[in-house]
């Protein structure tokens, strides 16, 4: 059943925005605070809990892997929708802003990957 | 003709998903006759978009892009947070648990560190440009971060709706840059890699800009990604308006 796999992933979806928005109140920030995160961790889980129990079907699969091929046009359909004319017209100081702290956080990437196990 | 214009109008989503497809078509093509493959399609569809939204603000003078002219509306909600969301969580299927496990601590790490080395050097951009008062420094400080942060921010320790756009307009330009730039760099940063992806995410935390930058440069690498940008306009907002606050008020005791 596809639907079962939609499902699922709103399933993940909802349950990790609530957490989200949870743990943002409990901060007291008005923000969500890895919601995305949140779901997209128990998306992996609920994947592994299934399959162990041989009741991950392929069709299932087929309902959250065409979200996942949606991606890339949602991404395109985002970049059509930012404020693209205030960011290149409000000035140098959100020029630079925006521009300089990406290339020092570029520069101490090759650092910090120093940190992480490197994959056999 | 006003009946076509109502047609597109009530059945947004619906055009938007046409549009957006012979975008996407026409980008696929464009790469394989002009560059040989070598700038992914992916890339092409998502500047295209970009341009598409700076002809619609120039056009309608709004701010939300293509989707401020009234047939096209319907890629608010395409390309909105939800839609946005969703997709992006479901990249995560087939996503390995052991390495992001692995990878947990230097996720955690970069984190910290892409907050607070954009706020910094946000900040200090914002006092080589002669700004001089706490809540202002601080509120350009974090729209470095992301264009959450700055207004989230910039509300909490009362900066001007000046500033706050400013810092609004600072984290576009940020997730635009990482958007268009990711596929050029990942080859001298070594991001080629999950792991490498989730340091990624955490230092650049933009979740548009990392996901469709990570997208243009590799599909699989989105989901590490994601993983970790979404937590970093959380510390974003944590950080900024509190101690990143405290400290800057330190320095600036106005």
């Amino acid at each position: 059943m596809l639907i079962r796999g939609v499902a699922l992933l709103a399933a993940c979806f909802i349950i990790g925005q609530l957490s989200g928005e949870t743990l943002g109140r409990i901060l007291h920030i008005d923000a969500n605070v890895g919601g995305v995160g949140f779901a997209m961790l128990l998306l992996i889980l609920a994947q592994n809990w299934l399959e162990q129990r041989g009741r991950f079907h392929q069709e299932m699969e087929e309902g959250v892997m065409f979200w996942s091929k949606m991606y890339i046009p949602v991404i395109v359909a985002m970049s059509a929708i930012q404020n693209v004319r205030v960011a290149l017209s409000s000035g140098l100081v959100a020029l630079l802003a925006g521009i300089i702290p990406v290339l020092v956080c570029l520069a101490v990437m090759p650092l910090l990957s120093k940190l992480s196990p490197k994959a056999a | 003709m006003d009946y076509i214009t109502t047609v597109l109008v009530k059945n947004g989503l619906v055009v938007a998903f046409l549009v957006t497809g012979i975008v996407t078509y026409c980008s696929e093509y464009l790469s394989k006759v002009l560059t040989n493959k070598k700038i992914p399609g992916s890339a092409i569809a998502i500047f295209t978009g970009l341009v598409l939204a700076y002809i619609g603000g120039v056009v309608t003078g709004g701010s939300k892009g293509i989707a401020d002219i009234k047939q096209l509306s319907g890629f608010e909600l395409m390309g909105g947070a939800m839609f946005r969301d969703f997709a992006i969580v479901s990249t995560a299927m087939g996503a390995s648990f052991g390495i992001i496990k692995k990878t947990g601590l230097a996720g955690i790490v970069s984190l910290f560190v892409g907050v607070i080395l954009s706020f910094l050097v946000g900040a200090i951009i914002a006092v080589v440009m002669g700004y001089q008062d706490a809540a202002s420094i601080t509120t350009i400080g974090a729209g470095a971060c992301t264009f959450v942060v700055g207004p989230v921010t910039g509300t909490a320790v009362g900066a001007s709706s000046e500033v706050v756009a400013i810092s609004i307009a600072a984290g576009v330009v940020k997730s635009i840059l990482v958007t268009i730039g990711t596929p050029f760099v990942a080859r001298f940063i070594g991001l080629n890699n999950p792991q490498a992806a989730m340091i990624y995410g955490g230092l650049m935390g933009t979740t548009s800009g990392t996901a469709a930058g990570l997208a243009a440069t590799d599909p699989k690498l989105v989901p590490y990604g994601a993983m970790t940008a979404t937590f970093y306009t959380g510390l974003g907002c944590l950080l900024c308006p509190s101690i990143l606050y405290i400290l800057v008020k330190l320095c600036f005791n106005s």
